[in-house]
């Protein structure tokens, strides 16, 4: 059954290369994708099931025993990332086809998207730190491709700038990979943290640990570098905003979540510090931004920012509920993050516009796009009991644990910020008179709000279901504390 | 030999960073291609360089090349090739487009 390992990644990459040849026929390109969106996440619900039944799957390809061959492991962190990969990829191949994409749908869309798919799982199933970079390159390449396409003047513009920065961050991480095999001589995860244990100059381990800390700060937007995001983010059509807010910053966060539970583990008091001041800077400075705008679009950009100082935090103070709760938060963040980029979108839509002060009473029109958009406002902010409370609960009470009493204030007021900043577009652009915007054209609705209701429901089930959820993110919570289960799992000893 | 090819790797890396710097796209783009070999020649570097060895661990050969950072620069640099040439033509397009090569020209506004 190990084989089951490489259906998550070969699925959308043979489901892309057929699409490329069905690039003209718009019809069937929709069809085919969701499809196989679907088909994909049938295989990462059974992935998932058998996974907690019956404990990590590895493939080893080729044949190649673990330190040689390149591995893939699906452990149960993995497994859930992949089926909420794949819960996203289904609700934006049904999104796609209702947005005004029209012209942009036969130059490639639908075959990028899927290998954007293909190298978000593959990045969340390797187990090979050299592969993690080769699967980071096919979803920035597929998302290259995403982000410019269509070709506006301001897309252009933004896309280079978004393609210089990862470019120079994937270089650095083939450097920081490079410094790593020369001080360990090996590039397999479990491999590595294995001999980590034994080298003599921790010093210089460390150090590369932060340089790799960099590389995946970078693509994960933290503070302070995050200031690539927001534009690059919003330029781009609504489902693409959706699946890289979503998908692209919570690769490197996973990132960071397994280098620094498995291999730099050793000397806590400097790096896991550090995450924990980045933590708190990164959701004061997001939620900052997210005050500052008027473009509703860039206000859901911002908003990734702090989302992504939540997950930190829980790496930072690395304890049991910590760590759940970063986990929690993690798959609560993917999914509310698309819908509520599929929402703004569909808003900036009939609205005609994306700046707040030339908005208003769209209530009157839209009443269930206002309410959908009030709960989406709710879940993100954490108001019991949607699901972005459990992860919050979890990770300030993990910090307070730990004594980090300053975090947990930053936290509890950053949550409150945000609910402002995303109830500013409720009360500018849902209230007020009918004729606030003067003649107003009512636009055709149809099928965009499907894929945002499937996920809302999904993050109100995942905060009124807590109690079915929470021994799992538990259980993987303890998974991660422990690296030896990895190591052994993987090297077979 | 390893060091003179560090120390080369830096200077790439330092020409590359302050190419990076500048307010030409063409030189932005010209860094990022020197910066891509300066980490490929790190790379080639960290596995020993030796002369006249096998590239292969079989037994009783105790002196051997190793073939695994040969094996990821080849990776590597096939990916940068295609990103470099991406660039270049994101590059141009943008350049028409926008009727400027000079980045502070290209930072653009907040509602567009």
């Amino acid at each position: 059954m190990s084989n089951l390992a490489v259906l998550p990644i070969i699925i959308p990459l043979i489901s892309a290369i057929i699409l490329i040849f069905f690039n003209s026929k718009v019809t069937i390109s929709r069809g085919l994708t969701k499809l196989f969106s679907l088909i994909s996440l049938g295989v990462a619900g059974y992935i998932f099931w058998y996974v907690l039944e019956n404990g990590t799957i590895i493939l080893e390809t080729g044949g190649w025993a673990a330190p040689y061959g390149i591995i893939l492991v699906v452990d149960s962190l993995a497994a859930i990332l992949v089926l909420t990969t794949n819960i996203i990829a289904v609700a934006c191949a049904f999104y796609a086809p209702h947005t005004g994409l029209q012209k942009r749908e036969n130059f490639y869309f639908y075959p990028l998207f899927l290998f954007l798919i293909t190298g978000v799982s593959g990045a969340f199933i390797t187990g090979d730190l050299f592969n993690l970079f080769v699967f980071f390159e096919v979803l920035l390449m597929a998302s290259y491709g995403l982000i410019v396409l269509g070709g506006d003047k301001v897309q252009l513009r933004e896309s280079l700038k978004y393609l210089l920065i990862n470019l120079f961050s994937s270089m650095l991480f083939v450097t920081a990979i490079a410094f790593l095999y020369a001080v360990v001589g090996t590039v397999n995860m479990a491999h590595i943290a294995e001999r980590v244990q034994e080298v003599e100059q921790q010093g210089i381990l460390t150090a590369i640990g932060i340089l790799l800390f960099f590389v995946f700060a970078t693509k994960a937007a933290l503070f302070p570098l995050y200031y690539w995001l927001p534009k690059s983010y919003v330029v781009p059509n609504p489902v693409v905003s959706a699946l890289f807010g979503a998908l692209l910053t919570k690769v490197g966060i996973y990132s960071i979540l397994r280098v620094f539970s498995l291999i730099f583990v050793y000397n806590i008091e400097l790096t896991h510090e550090l995450f924990i001041w980045i933590a708190g800077l990164s959701m004061i400075f997001g939620v900052i931004g997210a005050l500052s705008t008027n473009n509703i679009k860039l206000i859901i950009a911002y908003n990734i920012i702090p989302a992504i100082g939540f997950i930190i935090l829980g790496i930072g103070v690395l304890n049991q509920d910590a760590l759940s709760g970063s986990i929690y938060y993690l798959v609560h963040d993917m999914i509310i993050k698309s819908a509520l980029f599929l929402l703004v979108g569909v808003v900036a839509y009939v609205a005609g516009t994306s700046d707040l002060r030339k908005m208003g009473g769209l209530i009157h029109y839209y009443p269930f796009l206002g309410w959908m958009l009030f709960v989406a406002a709710f879940v993100l902010a954490g108001i019991p009991p949607f699901s972005g409370f459990i992860g919050k609960l979890l990770l300030l009470k993990g910090a307070f644990a730990d004594g980090e009493v300053v975090i947990v204030i930053i936290g509890l007021l950053t949550s409150l910020l945000i609910l402002y900043s995303i109830m500013k577009i409720f009360i500018n652009g849902f209230w007020g008179d009918k004729d606030t915007m003067g003649e107003f054209k009512k636009k055709s609705t149809k099928g965009l709000y499907t894929p945002i209701v499937f996920l809302l429901a999904l993050s109100v089930i995942l905060g009124v279901g807590a109690e079915y959820f929470y021994p799992i993110v538990d259980s993987v919570a303890a998974y991660l504390l422990d690296p030896d289960i990895y190591i052994d799992s993987v090297l077979k000893e | 030999m390893e060091i003179i090819i560090s120390v080369l790797a830096g200077i790439l890396f330092a020409t590359a960073i302050y190419n990076i710097l500048q307010k030409q796209l063409l030189r932005i783009v010209i860094g990022t291609a020197l910066l891509s070999h300066g980490a490929h020649l790190f790379i080639f570097t960290m596995g020993k360089l030796k002369t006249g060895q096998p590239p292969v661990l079989t037994e009783g050969v105790t002196d051997y090349t190793d073939p695994l950072p040969q094996a990821l620069i080849l990776t590597s640099i096939v990916i940068s090739f295609g990103v470099t040439s991406l660039l270049l033509v994101l590059a141009y397009r943008t350049t028409k487009e926008n009727n400027t090569d000079n980045m502070e020209q290209l930072r653009g506004g907040e509602n567009e």
